[in-house]
């Protein structure tokens, strides 16, 4: 019994209510929001420490045992991954105060945030598939508020469509928790594991995989279901952006490596095979749109969808290796993403367009967003002092240890166009003369600000590997052995 | 836009008294609901409905004159509550969203069984009360 489990949880969800009340005062929203999120940081990160230390933290919910009740599950994964997220919301929280707004900010703006980091860490921390179910949809429909907000022509026409496909996708979600209920009579994810290991993995349950693939790659966008991403995530302000681009397709990757290391793990021949095929389509599909645009917010998105590729064929490849490579890629995507949609919010405040071709000699006049764009590029292709560095490597070991070497070869070639991606962005942006048109606005400090921070994290992990290890190395210890999971769920 | 005179006796008398039966039989539904079918959810949509019967027979503003509160609030209050009576068990130390009830007996009705969850219920019924008129009366207000 652990009460510090919910609280990662419960601080944004109280924070959020709190702050539908003080929708009057702008300026007590900006610090109520900031002073709780600073909180919940704090928390996750003695969360992780306790984790590290005393092993894998559950909570029964109202005290009873699973399977019965719902159960929350703190591994080292989950940990990790809730810390991340209370970071990147606080940093984003800094960063709306000077970008979003005060027309949005009195609408419940920070309330809506708060409720998302609440879903977000919720979907971490669950021990129960109908549960997690739930906390997508906290997470949603928080998301929903988020991407209409404001209410412009351009939000209005993708949050339709955004709305149209997640629901779609819950409804597929609700179906297959419906047939995994049918076949083994639980929904809780350690007995799930237990039952479908005890029964064997019938061809009935590979099909519910399937579907549950199916659910989660709508949620995160792997290859033939992320279409609906580079509009939707085009639409809203930066910081939203940065929001949804750094949490939402993480937690539907998250979904798939929970589901496809701890509960249809018998059938890893037919399953993680397509899983392997689809990251590869991902890859490429993702690599395309992001050299075929002139745009900074396409090509960063796009960057998502191949993050999504490199990630899923980590846990496809399914080798101790690639597993922790994954986590490492996971949490540095995470982090970078949201370092570079905060700075391509800082590009588009100073010229007022994201196309490229209208841009350019910013070096001259902002040298430090510069530099930190050029960090920042880096470390999204992994080169080795960044945190992008370690995660891949460990996924191609864990890759030509699988025996895939083909697709292995492509997830390394796929960096390169990586990075000259963002190297696009770097030459047309701020080399080459001034533009004329440029209507450079005041300073842009706060934007750089909470970027700076996520960069100096990314750079960290990277740097002081030896420190940041054997968090991972746990982390990923959990999802290759799910026994311990089970055992520390399911003990008496 | 001019505004109809409408001559609403009948709707507006029987209004008059079926909206206090409506009331009454979803607090009954509300405080049934832990032995028989009801809960704060079917409660709730229901007060909620006594509501709206009041805004068809009478028009926005005149309901508001009645109720004059600001039903987003009402929900925020709602999901406070709930937030609360959940984390309250970590006063005594127990599991978040423990439970607990007692006998206790009370001046009218008698030996009485009281429980926690209903103070969960209380958080959802306002929730559903808030969130249902805020949406009504949002689009209602819109021209």
């Amino acid at each position: 019994m652990n009460n510090l489990i919910i609280l990662p949880i419960l601080i944004p969800l109280l924070a959020a209510v709190l702050l539908i009340f003080m929708n009057k005062s702008i300026k007590l929203m900006r610090v109520f929001s900031a002073i709780s999120s600073f909180t919940a940081v704090v928390v996750a990160a003695v969360l992780v420490q306790t984790v590290f230390t005393d092993g894998i933290q559950t909570l029964y919910l109202g005290g009873w045992k699973p399977p019965f009740g719902i159960v929350l599950v703190a591994d080292q994964f989950a940990s990790l991954l809730a810390l991340t997220t209370a970071i990147i919301g606080f940093l984003t929280v800094l960063y709306s105060f000077r970008s979003i707004g005060e027309q949005r900010e009195r609408f419940f703006y920070y309330s809506a945030i708060q409720f998302l980091l609440a879903g977000v860490s919720g979907a971490f921390l669950t021990g129960d598939l109908f549960n997690l179910f739930v906390f997508f949809e906290v997470l949603l429909m928080a998301s929903y508020v988020l991407i209409v907000i404001g209410g412009t022509k351009i939000q209005l026409r993708e949050s339709l469509k955004y709305i149209v496909f997640n629901i779609i996708s819950s409804a597929l979600f609700v179906i297959g928790v419906a047939y995994l209920y049918a076949v083994t009579g639980t929904l809780n994810m350690a007995d799930l594991s237990v039952r479908i290991s005890e029964s064997g993995q019938t061809g009935l349950i590979t099909v519910i995989a399937v579907l549950f693939l199916i659910v989660f790659g709508l949620k995160g966008g792997i290859f033939p279901l992320y279409f609906w991403m580079p509009g939707s995530y085009y639409a809203p302000p930066a910081p939203i952006a940065t929001l949804f681009g750094a949490l939402l397709t993480k937690v539907g990757m998250y979904a798939i490596a929970r589901v496809f290391t701890l509960i249809f793990t018998q059938d890893a021949a037919f399953t993680h095979q397509l899983m392997i095929w689809l990251a590869a389509l991902t890859i490429i599909f993702g690599v395309i749109g992001s050299i075929a645009y002139c745009d900074v917010q396409k090509i960063i998105i796009y960057n998502i969808v191949t993050a999504v590729g490199v990630i899923l064929f980590g846990i496809a490849a399914n080798t101790p290796a690639s597993i922790e490579g994954s986590i490492y890629y996971l949490i540095h995507d995470m982090i970078i993403k949201g370092v570079l949609f905060m700075l391509g919010g800082a590009l588009f405040a100073l010229t007022g367009t994201n196309n490229l071709k209208k841009m350019g000699g910013l070096i001259k006049s902002h040298p430090v967003l510069g530099w930190m764009f050029l960090l920042s590029a880096i470390s999204l292709a992994g080169v080795p002092p960044f945190s992008g560095f370690i995660g891949k490597l460990k996924i191609a070991e864990g890759g030509f240890r699988s025996g895939e070497f083909v697709i292995t070869m492509l997830m390394l070639l796929s960096s390169l166009l990586v990075l000259y991606s963002v190297a696009k962005i770097f030459i047309y942006g701020f080399w080459g003369d001034e533009q004329k048109d440029t209507q450079i606005k005041g300073s842009i400090k706060s934007y750089i600000f909470p970027a700076a921070i996520l960069l100096a994290l990314s750079l960290a992990i990277g740097i002081v590997t030896e420190l940041a290890a054997p968090y991972f190395h746990q982390a990923a210890d959990t999802l290759v052995n799910p026994k311990t999971y089970i055992e520390a769920v399911l003990k008496e | 836009m001019k505004k109809q005179q409408t001559n609403d006796v009948i709707l507006q008398t029987v209004t008059k008294i079926a909206c206090f039966i409506i009331l009454l039989f979803s607090f009954h539904i509300f405080l049934a609901g832990h032995n028989n079918p009801g809960g704060g959810f079917i409660g709730g949509l229901m007060t909620a409905s006594s509501f709206v019967l009041l805004l068809l027979a009478y028009d926005l503003k005149t309901v508001q004159n009645i109720l004059p509160v600001n039903f987003i609030y009402v929900a925020g209050t709602g999901l406070l509550i709930s937030i609360c009576t959940s984390a309250g068990s970590f006063l005594f130390g127990a599991q978040f969203l423990t439970h607990s009830f007692g006998y206790f007996d009370l001046p009218l009705l008698g030996k009485t069984e009281l429980a926690t969850a209903v103070l969960f219920d209380i958080g959802v019924y306002l929730v559903v009360v808030g969130v249902t008129m805020t949406i009504i009366q949002t689009i209602g207000e819109r021209e």
